[in-house]
């Protein structure tokens, strides 16, 4: 039995291959309409994360199998106390998948060592979020028609964010790949990124404050937003928020085929003036993560 | 028991000094009936004052916890009053139940009865990461 814990668990290959499953789904919807009959999802999501959550719940219903679940701590058994280990047993005997998302980093490892039934991590604290990675390596793959030979930007909170690291590590397997990573200093990647992936693999990277300096090369630029709770200090917060917003005059410099990309939700780092323009992938990018999990759910529970 | 002399046991030998207490704790030396000796601030060529522990009996103990206290012991193998095998220990892959992760966004933190688990991730720079969140462990000082 396979669980996706790390975006690392996942091979070049099985990548590949669920980004194919998930072209074919978009191509041909009603084939997979009941692969999933009968079959149960669970999501135990121990912090609200709406959009994952319901991401999730469609990706299965779509499939013609049934979810059910909790949307926060509250309402679950951890108000209770009961440990992850007891919670992912006794769910197991009426799930026949299980996606968890909790706030405390590895929380979605020690589900895995003890369930009966498939996990997937989706969300573990500010540890791993391996779907939001495939969601990111789809939505690249399907824009670009490439996972190689790409400049990628990418803007705003690259210390915190687990989302970057991941992407970071995961595009770091492709040739040829070109990093931008434009942060204020406060927020710039950390150094065990640096020499323990980057310079590691030797991809090469540039480090700089100015979202507008290297526009014009990029292939892809991935904008992400800057976190309230990462800031102890609120003025920090305040200052650090705005500093970089990608509008409509700014991506004059950029190229005519740049990808523009966004975990999502925004705040105000990509002006809405950038919505309607055609390098804004990141409504789609929402929506190939659907068909990610789809392919992941069928790959997890060994349905062909 | 004539801390000079051991028939069958081990010197553990090069200790840092003042760290024998430690070492001992961590071995579980105490709930021992064998005999074992604690020489603290013994003279040594290379660094001046070292400690040294003897035990006088062949256990079974766990001296891979050792390379991860400090690799610069050296651990003695008296069989027949002959040392037999003299060696540092190396730094095991894993340390279960040793060190506890410190970081408080840890699911080790709540959790109850989860093993502490931590992994030796980078040999040479002897860095230990938690299993369950990566962070990096703190060697004890
Ligand atoms: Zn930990």
């Amino acid at each position: 039995m396979k669980h996706l814990i790390d975006i690392k668990d996942l091979s070049t290959q099985e990548i590949e291959d669920l980004i194919k499953v998930a072209e074919d789904i978009i191509k041909n919807k009603e084939k997979y309409s009941e692969k999933c009959k009968g079959k149960k999802l669970a999501t135990l999501f121990y912090e609200p994360s709406t959009r994952t959550r319901l991401s999730f719940e469609a990706a299965m219903l779509e499939l013609g199998g049934n979810v059910l679940g909790f949307s926060s701590a509250q309402t679950s058994s951890a108000a209770k106390g009961e440990s992850i280990s007891d919670t992912v047993k006794v769910i197991g005997g009426y799930a026949d998948i299980i996606v968890i998302r909790h706030p405390k980093e590895g929380s979605a490892l020690v589900a895995s060592m003890k369930s009966d039934v498939p996990i997937i991590n989706a969300g573990d604290g500010g540890h791993n979020h391996p779907t939001q990675t495939l969601t990111d390596l789809i939505t690249i793959q399907m824009e670009k028609c490439r996972l190689s030979n790409l400049n990628i930007g990418i803007c705003g909170d690259l210390k915190f964010g687990r989302t970057v690291h991941s992407l970071i590590t995961a595009m770091s397997r492709y040739k040829n790949i070109k990093f931008y990573l434009i942060s204020p200093k406060e927020l710039k990647i950390p150094d065990y990124i640096k020499t323990n992936i980057l310079e590691k693999n030797n991809i090469s990277y540039i480090e700089t404050k100015d979202i507008e300096e290297y526009l014009g090369d990029l292939d892809i630029l991935y904008m992400t937003r800057v976190q309230k709770e990462r800031f102890f200090n609120e003025d920090d917060y305040i200052r650090l928020k705005d500093y970089y917003i990608l509008n409509k005059e700014k991506l004059k410099k950029a190229k005519e085929d740049l990808c523009i990309m966004h975990p999502l939700p925004r705040v105000n780092e990509i002006a809405v003036d950038v919505d309607e323009d055609k390098r804004a992938a990141y409504f789609k990018q929402a929506k190939y993560g659907k068909y990610i999990r789809m392919a992941l759910i069928l790959k997890l529970l060994e349905i062909e | 028991m004539n801390i000079d002399s051991i028939k069958n046991g081990y010197v553990i030998d090069h200790i840092k000094p003042g760290k024998s207490l430690e070492i001992y704790e961590y071995l579980n030396l105490g709930n021992l009936d064998t005999q074992v000796a604690i020489i603290k601030n013994a003279k040594s060529k290379k660094t001046g004052k070292k400690d040294i522990i003897k035990i006088d009996e062949l256990l079974d103990i766990n001296i891979d916890i050792l390379g991860y206290l400090d690799p610069n012991i050296t651990i003695n193998k008296i069989q027949n009053d002959k040392i037999v095998e003299k060696f540092h220990p190396q730094l095991p892959e894993r340390l279960i139940n040793i060190v506890k992760c410190k970081n408080p966004r840890c699911i080790t933190s709540i959790e109850q009865n989860l093993p502490q688990i931590c992994e030796l991730t980078d040999r040479k720079n002897a860095i230990y990461r938690c299993k369950y969140c990566e962070e990096k462990v703190q060697k004890p000082e």
